[in-house]
């Protein structure tokens, strides 16, 4: 079961154990993680599960598709470098600890 | 300590649920079921789900033990047979009467039925709960003709789903376009074009007469022109009626929906209702929406409200959104069209990327998006913040709308 770590605008960080196949954005909607409100329950409706992927893993994840790129131009938050929309992050063993960081903005 | 009872356990009765603990709400709360299913989201039904990319566990609202740990009482598989409001009770089917201080009506709807001979066939499928995707996915598989009887949202969903399938379903739409109820003009022929060059074979101006069948299992549609149509599957998208007969039995305002005030109570003061089954005020008039947005939204009113985070008289104050994914078409929508008046296009029709911006009296009341989604944005931003561009501002393609700023009065 892969870990995946939120780390919220005030530093805290909230692990949670994933299922395998399931995306960044679903775990912290079942786990109550506060910033990622996923309005549009995954389908690239909303940019309301916006999120930073921790530079150390950056990588990790394959790149954005086009249609996320799009998304990704009307969040509420700064869209870094490292800005992905977390419904499009779908986590395997071999991810386990992957950290992401919550925007200040979403929170 | 305070016992709030919700019944229905769809978006926004789980929404309501959480936004209480949220809240710090200490309340002992009760959510009431009548599916078997633990709750699920309903958007991928007729898509994921339907064509059997996703399971039903991945699409859970909450984690399996997040009811549990949140000292939420779920009980699935009831019915609530009547509200007591003297008593400040629900009688549950078969079980001891449920005391409340505080009851939210999260009923939903249910989908209308075809007034037409034959409805009762097996083959004629409805789509809104877990069981009737499971029906109508098993159904698909094995299906040669397949005609669905509305092109609302639901009808092209699965219309692109039965596409995706390697099906040509045949669409029948009484009125002239496609999207009548809620789309602009301008949006309907976009999306009517991208259903015709993916091998839909879309009939508007055509009703169903009759459905033909042979051994209780339909075989065929009469149309409205009689001609007769082969099917052995017929999805019928028109419509849902919303579940207010036990608000109206307990004698509370009903009327095509449970009636709320603008902080979401029924007549009875005790009493809410949220989501499809409401019908509150918003603009004009009193309007009920059937979207996740809006029953997540009067969810988390209602639980600040009980919650006490919000004054007790606050009204409910979101501007609706609503989205639907047909293929690789996404349409967006926000505000509430209803009596708009003038519709300005921003963006490419011709390139199937554009928005259409829509007024009422002067007053921009609705945004259509097709593949749009910064005028969607833009859209959102305008409503929230009550900006009031110009019809003229929205024409000019040089003006950037979100510069346009919040209009005196």
């Amino acid at each position: 079961m892969p870990r995946i770590v939120y780390v919220l605008p005030d530093g805290t960080r909230r692990e949670v154990d994933a299922a395998a196949g399931t995306s960044v954005m679903k775990n912290a909607v079942l786990n109550d993680v506060p910033g990622i409100t996923a309005e549009c329950g995954g389908s690239l409706m909303c940019a309301t599960c916006h999120v930073y992927v921790d530079p150390a893993d950056a990588g990790r994840f394959p790149p954005r598709a086009d249609d996320e790129e799009e998304m990704l131009e009307v969040t509420e938050a700064e869209v870094r470098e490292t800005s992905r929309l977390s419904c499009q992050l779908t986590v395997d063993d071999t991810l386990d600890g992957i950290t992401v960081h919550v925007p200040e903005e979403d929170a | 300590m305070t016992r709030v009872v919700v019944v229905g356990a769809g978006h926004g009765g789980v929404a309501t649920a959480q936004a209480l603990r949220a809240a710090g709400s200490t309340a002992h709360v009760t959510l009431v079921s009548a599916e078997d299913e633990p709750p699920y989201e309903r958007p991928p039904l007729s898509k994921d789900v339907l064509l059997g990319k996703a399971s039903m566990d991945s699409v859970r609202l909450r984690a399996a033990g997040w009811y549990d740990d949140n000292g939420v009482d779920l009980l699935l598989g009831t019915r609530v047979a009547a509200i007591d409001r003297e008593a400040r009770a629900v009688h549950l089917d078969g079980g001891a009467p449920l005391p409340y201080d505080a009851l939210v009506l999260a009923t939903g709807g249910r989908p209308r039925p075809l007034p037409c001979p034959g409805s009762g066939l097996a083959g004629v499928c409805s789509l809104l709960t877990s069981e009737h995707c499971r029906d109508l996915r098993s159904r698909l598989a094995g299906a040669r003709d397949v005609v669905i009887v509305g092109a609302g949202f639901i009808g092209l969903e699965v219309a692109s789903a039965a596409v995706a399938l390697g099906l040509r379903p045949v669409v029948l739409e009484l009125v002239d376009r496609v999207l009548a109820r809620g789309a602009a003009a301008e949006v309907s022929r976009a999306v009517a074009s991208y259903h015709l060059s993916r091998g839909v074979d879309l009939r508007l101006g055509t009703g169903v007469r009759q459905l033909l069948g042979t051994e209780e299992r339909v075989t065929g549609v009469v149309t409205s022109t009689g001609e007769v149509l082969p099917a052995d599957l017929v999805l019928v998208g028109v419509g849902s009626s919303p579940n207010d007969g036990l608000a109206a039995e307990a004698g509370l305002h009903c009327q095509d929906g449970v009636v709320v005030d603008a902080g979401l109570r029924t007549t009875d003061p005790r009493i809410s209702a949220i989501g499809d089954c409401a019908r509150f005020p918003l603009g004009h008039g009193l309007v009920r929406l059937e979207s996740v947005q809006n029953a997540v939204d009067q969810g988390k009113h209602v639980a600040a409200r009980l919650a006490g985070t919000v004054r007790a008289d606050a009204p409910y104050l979101a501007v609706p959104w609503f989205w639907s994914n047909q293929g690789g078409l996404r349409f967006q929508a926000v505000g509430v069209a209803e009596g708009s008046d003038h519709e300005v296009v921003r963006g490419d029709p011709e390139a199937g990327r554009f928005s259409v911006f829509r007024f009422r009296r002067d007053r921009l009341v609705c945004v259509d998006s097709v593949n749009d989604a910064a005028g969607h944005r833009t859209g959102r931003r305008l409503l929230a913040n009550r900006a009031h561009p110009t019809l003229d501002q929205v024409a000019d393609p040089s003006v950037d709308l979100r510069t346009v700023g919040r209009a005196p009065g």
